[in-house]
């Protein structure tokens, strides 16, 4: 790993990945009575590294309240970390002032789950578009009209579109206007949260196939946030598993779903329905409980409560990543830790 | 088959009234529920799927009935007053929603609105339903259901809402239910868990549901009979087992194909059904799904299917079925991802002012 006292320049360390996480942690004060007293924090991502590589996707997974959102928007710095280290490029940005970070922000953009609510009603689709363009001081005028209209192709709309208003738009439209807003600066991450969530299954299949082709085309690196684990399988590389606050495992994508190996994993792909396409009558394997609040997590490991293999020292120590397999897989489970001197036979 | 269907909508049309005048949402739609039947309506927003399941309670907002009947152990529905049917809404016939949220007074205890639900169509004193208020919880899997009944909506997760909701709906025991998107703003795991929940309750009620939902995973899951709406009409309905595994009509197909499932090739692309959900007042000519079905040719584009009758209780209307039917229905292949992406249509507003 390269020096972290260091500037480095991207074109120094090759084969460094594009975005490096380490450590990353988001406490919520909890705040009561009149003086706005901390009485306590939500611990909404707490602990998490991981790293995206450029030209890759990294799904992130979880149950609501897991933290992923949180990360998505400490990763973009639109939330300052508690503490930790988020490296874009090499070059730290956990630290970095509004200014420092605006020159940063065209290369990391984010689509949202609901476009149409993010666009203001009263703007073109050309203003939509061109607005990054002129707050990034890249292009202005008829340059950044000509741009959007690009955009607007690259998309699979059309240059005629510009100059209409949000609400002449269906859902899957308005979403690639999204998709070409974010893209306008040509950024080199692009976040997506949720980003096909709300779409009609036939217009989510468009939409898929729409990022996959910009990543060949453009090498785009996405960080993918989505609850429908079949979604995120398919367009991942890899995948993380949050469970309140933390990754507790990760993985090259097929792997982790197919053989996952933390408890939590496993019940997660447990719950997912089957190909419905096989006519149905399968039940999914449920797992008791709900995921307890961040603001108050339980001690040891994290999903202990909930699950169906945990041991005395579970509840008492909270479990670190241990290797789990090939391509730089791990899991935080102490059965992973069996050994001799501190095992037990638990399966 | 069931000798008499407990609900049976028959040729339903509902309108909306709006500035620029009537659209229609439900276009003639028919189907039946049996006592004690699962029967799953499916299909995407604006499908009409939604306005049916409200239109069967007379909970349209701005809507009416302009047609047919809605006939629940044969008596119709659609002439009875507000009085009349508000005896039967609860009592007969429980509705659950997607968002427990809204639909849960945040102004009262989860206690207090079960009690309301109960007194208002059961003669029984405040005690005797706070006590069956606390058995209704501790059935639907609350835990501590004692200590619940005095909290808010908002202290509770989005899975302990659902399970008040459904608490409510089955207090007074009722022979329909019927579950708009129940699970859809639930977690993965929770999801399970309702739907695990929804199934041990209508064993042990003896209650028939009618689902709405667009997730064909749910429909597998837990329907006998799967209707799948387009456009404000029915395209295809029959057994589900056989109309997922063997669909008949071309959009069925393409929906079941469109959505990513374990075994989807990571190196093809996703088979998308090209275009988008038409608009209600921009409703194409001949078959709905025409412009955006890979099977469609000259006639869908102006001669409107009906449903057509096919083995095993089921009907689909596509003119495919037209020379006797069973012509092979198959969903378009996956391209692969190199190839030309499916277009994304025409935005919704060109035809307007031709």
């Amino acid at each position: 790993m390269a020096s972290p006292a260091t500037q480095v320049d991207p074109a120094a360390t090759p084969g460094a990945p594009l975005m490096e996480v380490t450590d990353l942690v988001k406490h919520f004060p909890i705040t009561k009575g009149l003086l706005r007293r901390t009485v306590g924090h939500v611990r909404a991502v707490d602990g998490v590294s991981f790293t995206i590589g450029a030209g890759e996707t990294v799904g992130l997974v979880g149950e609501s309240g897991s933290g992923k959102s949180t990360v998505a928007r400490l990763v973009l710095r639109l939330l300052g970390p508690t503490a930790g280290s988020v490296k874009f490029d090499g070059r730290e940005i956990a630290g970095l002032s509004q200014r420092e970070l605006t020159p940063l922000r065209r290369n990391m953009q984010i689509v949202f789950q609901d476009p149409v609510s993010s666009f203001d009603p009263r703007m073109t689709i050309s203003s939509v578009i061109t607005e990054p363009l002129e707050a990034q001081g890249i292009s202005s005028g008829k340059q950044a009209r000509d741009r959007a209209a690009e955009l607007l192709d690259l998309v699979g709309l059309s240059g005629r579109d510009l100059d209409k208003y949000p609400h002449q738009f269906s859902g899957g439209q308005a979403q690639r206007i999204g998709i070409a807003r974010a893209l306008a600066t040509n950024p080199r991450l692009l976040v997506c949260d949720e980003a096909v969530s709300a779409l009609d299954v036939s217009v989510q299949a468009q939409v898929l196939n729409l990022l996959r082709k910009l990543q060949v085309e453009l090498g785009l690196s996405y960080l993918f946030i989505a609850h429908d684990l079949n979604v995120v399988r398919y367009i991942s590389d890899r995948i993380c598993v949050m469970y309140l606050g933390r990754i507790i495992e990760q993985g090259p994508a097929e792997a982790v779903m197919t053989d996952p190996q933390h408890p939590y994993t496993r019940t997660l792909a447990g719950a997912i329905a089957a190909d419905p396409r096989t006519g149905g009558g399968t039940r999914r394997v449920v797992v008791r409980g709900e995921m307890p609040s961040p603001s108050n997590p339980p001690s040891g490991c994290p999903f202990h409560p909930r699950c169906p293999q945990a041991f005395d020292r579970c509840s008492t120590e909270v479990p670190a990543p241990l290797p789990a397999g090939e391509g730089g897989r791990t899991a935080s489970c102490h059965l992973l830790d069996i050994t001799p001197t501190n095992g037990k036979a638990v399966r | 088959m069931h000798p008499q269907p407990l609900l049976e909508v028959d040729d339903l049309h509902v309108e909306f009234s709006t500035a620029d005048g009537p659209v229609e949402a439900v276009a003639g739609v028919s189907f039946t529920v049996g006592a004690e039947e699962t029967v799953a309506v499916v299909g995407e927003s604006g499908s009409g799927k939604s306005v049916t399941a409200l239109a069967v309670l007379k909970l349209l907002d701005g809507g009416r009935i302009s047609r047919g009947q809605v006939r629940f152990d044969g008596k119709d529905l659609a002439p009875l007053n507000p009085k009349a049917m508000r005896k039967v809404r609860g009592n007969d016939i429980a509705m659950i929603f997607q968002d427990p949220m809204t639909s849960l007074d945040p102004l009262y205890s989860v206690g207090h609105q079960i009690v309301e639900a109960l007194r208002l169509h059961r003669r029984v004193t405040k005690r005797a339903a706070r006590e069956r208020a606390v058995e209704l919880l501790e059935q639907v899997g609350m835990p501590d259901p004692r200590r619940r009944l005095a909290s808010y909506p908002h202290q509770l997760s989005g899975g302990q809402r659902q399970r008040v909701m459904i608490a409510i709906a089955l207090a007074c025991s009722p022979r329909l239910l019927i579950a708009d998107e129940p699970t859809t703003a639930l977690d993965v795991t929770i999801e399970a868990q309702i739907l695990e929940l929804l199934h041990d309750l209508q064993r042990e009620y003896r209650t028939a549901m009618l689902l709405v939902t667009h997730d064909m995973g749910v429909v597998a899951e837990t329907a006998d009979r799967v209707v799948v709406f387009y456009g404000g009409q029915v395209v295809e309905q029959g057994p589900t087992a056989q109309v997922l595994r063997n669909p008949q009509h071309p959009y069925t197909a393409a929906l079941l194909a469109a959505i990513p499932h374990p075994d989807s090739a990571k190196e093809r692309q996703l088979p998308a059904i090209p275009g988008a959900v038409p608009a209600l007042r921009d409703m194409p000519a001949g078959c709905r799904f025409n412009p955006r079905c890979a099977m469609a040719w000259e006639a869908c584009t102006h001669e409107v299917p009906p449903l057509y009758e096919l083995p095993g209780g089921r009907t689909s209307r596509c003119l495919l079925h037209r020379e006797g039917g069973g012509s092979a229905v198959v969903a378009p292949p996956a391209p692969p991802l190199s190839a030309e992406l499916a277009p994304a249509g025409p935005p919704l507003t060109t035809r307007k002012g031709i």
